[in-house]
């Protein structure tokens, strides 16, 4: 695949799935590093205890009953250490982990405790305290706060307009990069009209039901830039988003694998907002998460030796509740997980001060409880990977978290 | 989901740019919801817009573009023909075997794509910028009724130039105009095969032996003014395919000046007079098929097959027939005043009580899609690749007749508008409207309680977005 700076069409069109960074950080170069992040946000909010399950909990079977990850029958989960097993969609992430370059931040949330996604992924995004009123995002005020050593290569950045997701909006310069291949509508959406249109319209109800499986036979058509070389039609369950997840991220890793390439970059993958039928493990979150496997897959390899000194960070706006819903699935929650991986990621772990999922435990009674603040994770992260200085992290980067102390250890720099 | 006239002004406001519109922008609703009969009134009054874009070029210009292009492709076809032939007969000879360089196409679309393209660009573009659309629906609208087709003979270069030459100039004009410069466009002449058709007793029939082709009489009385099944005979169709015999176009080929405008051929029309529904027409040139025409706009038939695909259009698929009846006697009695005519139309109780039932069209709905999400119209050949996905190329109807306006004949692509509702979604991106700003602003009052909670739960914004341009509320108007 040949990378191009992309054009002002592009940017205007641009659906945010890449925003990069065309510098390199200079404190980290002094000490001879290179060092590429990735932030990888998934939008909807993960379920935490499906993707990585306390299985060694007591409470855990009784909590989620058939549909809690277990390490026997038809699937079993890949297990971390005695108490923590990550769901079997995950063979790559595993593997990461078993290599040390991989590690799982449990029972971590956001400063936000209510359950609106949009709030939520506002305060994910901006590093705020709160929702609303912000209009720049934590990764791009990094990257104003971190000195830039030198130009990358001859690389144009761009200023991006209204368009970008609040992660990266701000006053540093980023380019952007969108995959040809736009994103399925997803199950959910279908499932959430479908709804709607019972309730409201039988006629359109009737219409959609009878024609919806035919639409997805003839999808990746409309609204994608013409003359572009759609490449195989994907196939099989959950084929199209795997498909997607993998080309965007893939491309991510080749464009910041790059001597000239970007070292910074933030993507988002919608789509994990489970309510009904929620697929643990074999269906729809199944799914999901095995097309965000393919997708960490795809950056390591696309990254090839930068993947040494790379750092993926994987983000969700909130967890879900800790039981099981009417529906099979579940509801908006607390505390989730976040994903660390990369050859620069001091691996092989499960950070969590695990909080427990007895009822008693549990946060207002339904979701996990947070007990480690996402912030401190980020602000480790960019501290030893970035060299980006505490004061700037507590003051511009998330407002408010003086008393947020970044978490140490997490990268092989001290 | 009746609308009672007597509602508030914020309903009455959302439903005027739904029903009669291009669909709210931000703001839209409230900014017409002092008066929002008056807003639209007010719209008739200042006109309709000319495009300006100054590629647009007019249609004999672009007929001789186009053909220009095409000899200019065929002589550069001939001549790497001949070169290949020249290099295997030197092969064979055993000489130097080096191949010469194929000639490489040309890139881009080719001269009449890029004019199909431009025409589109300026089109979608003006209706993206309209303030209501009121105007811009009617230019949709006769265009439609008074369709063309660019997949047929060479019409693709010029179909965007007849809408705004035949169409765009008359929808607040008098019918009558409308109908004469529809009949006399080249584009027309091609599309329902006029040029070709000879009168037997012409100069030209007497000495080639050819005739009468009777398409464009046909359609002009079925489908552009009386209305099928409404009382004329194939003895007046004949007889009307006789007078407009030699109303055709120049020809390219051999005039480079004015190749591809109008022109009456005398050597092929039909001499002598002729009688039509009852009316006989002496002989007169091409002015004996302009008094035909003339009769035919202002026939009772025309104004009630007129009224009754307005009212179907902007109303219901079954519209009231007080509405029907009303609109009818105003074009009879302004002689088709279409200003008067759609005035009457905005005034009427019935276009606003009746119930939003009918689907958008495709066309439709993308546009309103755009304007409530704010996507810009960066390339155009996402709106014509989207129109063809849904099922209404634009320019391309299946038939004569032109697209359906009876919804259900659009239901069965809903499934896809998802997919492009999710894909407009996408490309908007994460940005920061509240999904109940957003609702608002696209709907005003006419979202119901499921539809507030179903985007107010969306797992996203862009999530919100697709089903927001959805909704029943936003599908039908």
């Amino acid at each position: 695949m040949t990378l191009h700076a992309p054009s002002r069409r592009e940017l205007l069109l641009a659906s945010g799935v890449l925003f990069a960074w065309a510098h390199m950080p200079r404190a980290a170069r002094a000490e001879g590093r290179d060092p590429r992040f990735l932030v990888i946000v998934l939008r909807g909010a993960l379920d935490g205890l499906a993707a990585v399950a306390p299985v060694g909990d007591p409470d855990w079977v009784r909590l989620r009953g058939d549909n809690a990850l277990r390490l026997d029958g038809d699937t079993p989960a890949l297990p971390l250490d005695s108490f923590f097993a990550l769901n079997a969609a995950m063979p790559n992430l595993h593997r990461m982990y078993k290599a040390g370059q991989a590690s799982i931040v449990h029972a971590a949330a956001s400063p936000y405790r209510e359950r609106s996604h949009f709030d939520g992924q506002d305060v994910l995004e901006s590093g705020l305290t709160k929702p609303g009123a912000a209009d720049t995002g934590w990764l791009n005020r990094a990257l104003a706060a971190l000195q830039p050593a030198s130009r990358v290569g001859g690389k144009e950045a761009f200023a991006v307009g209204p368009m970008t997701p609040l992660v990266v909006r701000g006053p540093a310069p980023v380019m952007s990069w969108t995959p040809p291949r736009l994103p399925p509508a997803t199950d959910d959406t279908v499932m959430r009209l479908m709804d709607l249109y019972r309730h409201t319209d039988p006629v359109l109800a009737r219409a959609l039901e009878e024609h919806k499986d035919l639409a997805m036979i003839a999808r990746a058509g409309g609204m994608e830039k013409p003359g572009q070389n759609k490449g195989p039609r994907p196939q099989g369950p959950g084929a199209a988003i795997r498909a997607y997840f993998t080309e965007a991220a893939g491309t991510a890793g080749k464009f910041m694998g790059r001597p000239d390439g970007p070292r910074i970059g933030a993507l988002a993958f919608d789509g994990w907002d489970t309510h009904a039928d929620e697929g643990v493990a074999k269906g729809r979150l199944a799914i999901l998460l095995g097309a965000l496997d393919d997708a960490l897959g795809a950056v390591e390899s696309g990254m090839g030796d930068a993947w040494r000194e790379t750092a993926v960070a994987v983000v969700t706006e909130f967890g879900r509740t800790a039981r099981v819903n009417g529906t099979a699935g579940t509801d908006h929650g607390t505390g989730t997980v976040a994903l660390l991986a990369g050859g620069a990621v001091k691996g092989g772990r499960v950070i969590a001060d695990w909080p427990g999922i007895s009822d008693a435990a549990l946060y207002e009674g339904r979701d996990l409880k947070p007990t480690t603040d996402l912030r401190a994770v980020l602000k480790g992260v960019l501290r030893d990977h970035l060299r980006l200085d505490e004061r700037a992290l507590a003051s511009k980067v998330f407002p408010g978290s003086e008393q947020v102390k970044a978490t140490g250890g997490l990268m092989m720099t001290a | 989901m009746a609308v009672d006239p007597s509602t508030d002004s914020h309903t009455r406001a959302a439903l005027a740019l739904h029903r009669f519109g291009m669909g709210p922008r931000p703001g839209d609703i409230d900014k017409i919801a002092h008066d929002p009969r008056g807003a639209l009134l007010a719209e008739l009054r200042a006109g309709v817009k000319p495009l300006t874009d100054p590629a647009l070029v007019d249609s004999g210009r672009a007929a001789r573009d186009a053909f220009a292009f095409q000899l200019q492709q065929k002589a550069e076809r001939e001549a790497a023909q001949r070169m290949q032939a020249e290099a295997a007969a030197n092969t064979m000879a055993g000489g130097n075997n080096a191949m010469p360089a194929q000639p490489q196409p040309k890139p881009g679309p080719g001269v009449p794509q890029e004019l199909y393209l431009t025409e589109a660009q300026a089109r979608y573009q003006a209706a993206l910028d309209a303030d209501i659309g009121l105007t811009e629906r009617l230019v949709w609208f006769w265009s439609n009724h008074f369709c063309i087709s660019a997949d047929k003979g060479p019409t693709r270069p010029i179909c965007g130039a007849y809408e705004r030459e035949a169409i765009r100039p008359h929808v607040l004009g008098k019918f009558s105009d409308m109908l004469l410069a529809v009949e006399t466009h080249p584009g027309m002449l091609y599309f329902l095969d006029n040029v070709r058709s000879i009168g037997p007793n012409s100069f030209a029939g007497v000495r080639q032996h050819k005739g009468l082709n009777e398409n464009l009489a046909r359609e002009i009385m079925e489908l552009h003014t009386l209305g099928v099944r409404s009382g004329y005979s194939q003895t007046d169709v004949t007889n009307f395919a006789k007078v407009i015999t030699g109303w055709t176009v120049r020809p390219l080929k051999r005039d480079e000046e004015h190749g591809g405008e109008f022109w009456f051929n005398e050597r092929m029309h039909e001499p002598g007079p002729q009688t039509i529904l009852g009316k006989t027409y002496p002989e007169d040139g091409d002015a004996q098929g302009r008094a035909v025409l003339l009769d035919l706009a202002r026939h009772p038939a025309t104004a009630t097959h007129i009224a009754t695909k307005l009212a179907i259009h902007f109303v219901a698929d079954t519209p009231p027939k007080p509405l029907v009846d009303r609109l009818a006697k105003r074009f009879r009695d302004t002689q088709g005043d279409l200003m008067e005519v759609t005035k009457t139309l905005v005034m009427s109780p019935e276009a606003w009580s009746a119930a939003r039932t009918k689907l958008k069209k495709p066309g439709e709905w993308t546009i309103a899609a755009m304007r409530a999400s704010g996507l810009p119209l960066t390339d155009v050949r996402r709106i014509v690749n989207t129109q063809n996905l849904l099922g209404e190329p634009l320019w391309r109807p299946p038939a004569p007749k032109g697209f359906s306006d009876d919804s259900a004949a659009w239901m069965d692509g809903i499934a896809q508008r998802l997919d492009i509702a999710n894909q407009v979604a996408r490309l908007v991106g994460n940005t920061g409207t509240e999904p109940d700003a957003m609702v608002d602003a696209a709907l005003g009052p006419l979202a119901s309680d499921d539809t507030r909670q179903t985007i107010k739960r969306a797992e996203s914004r862009p999530q919100a977005l697709a089903l927001l341009l959805m909704t029943p509320e936003f599908q039908r108007r």
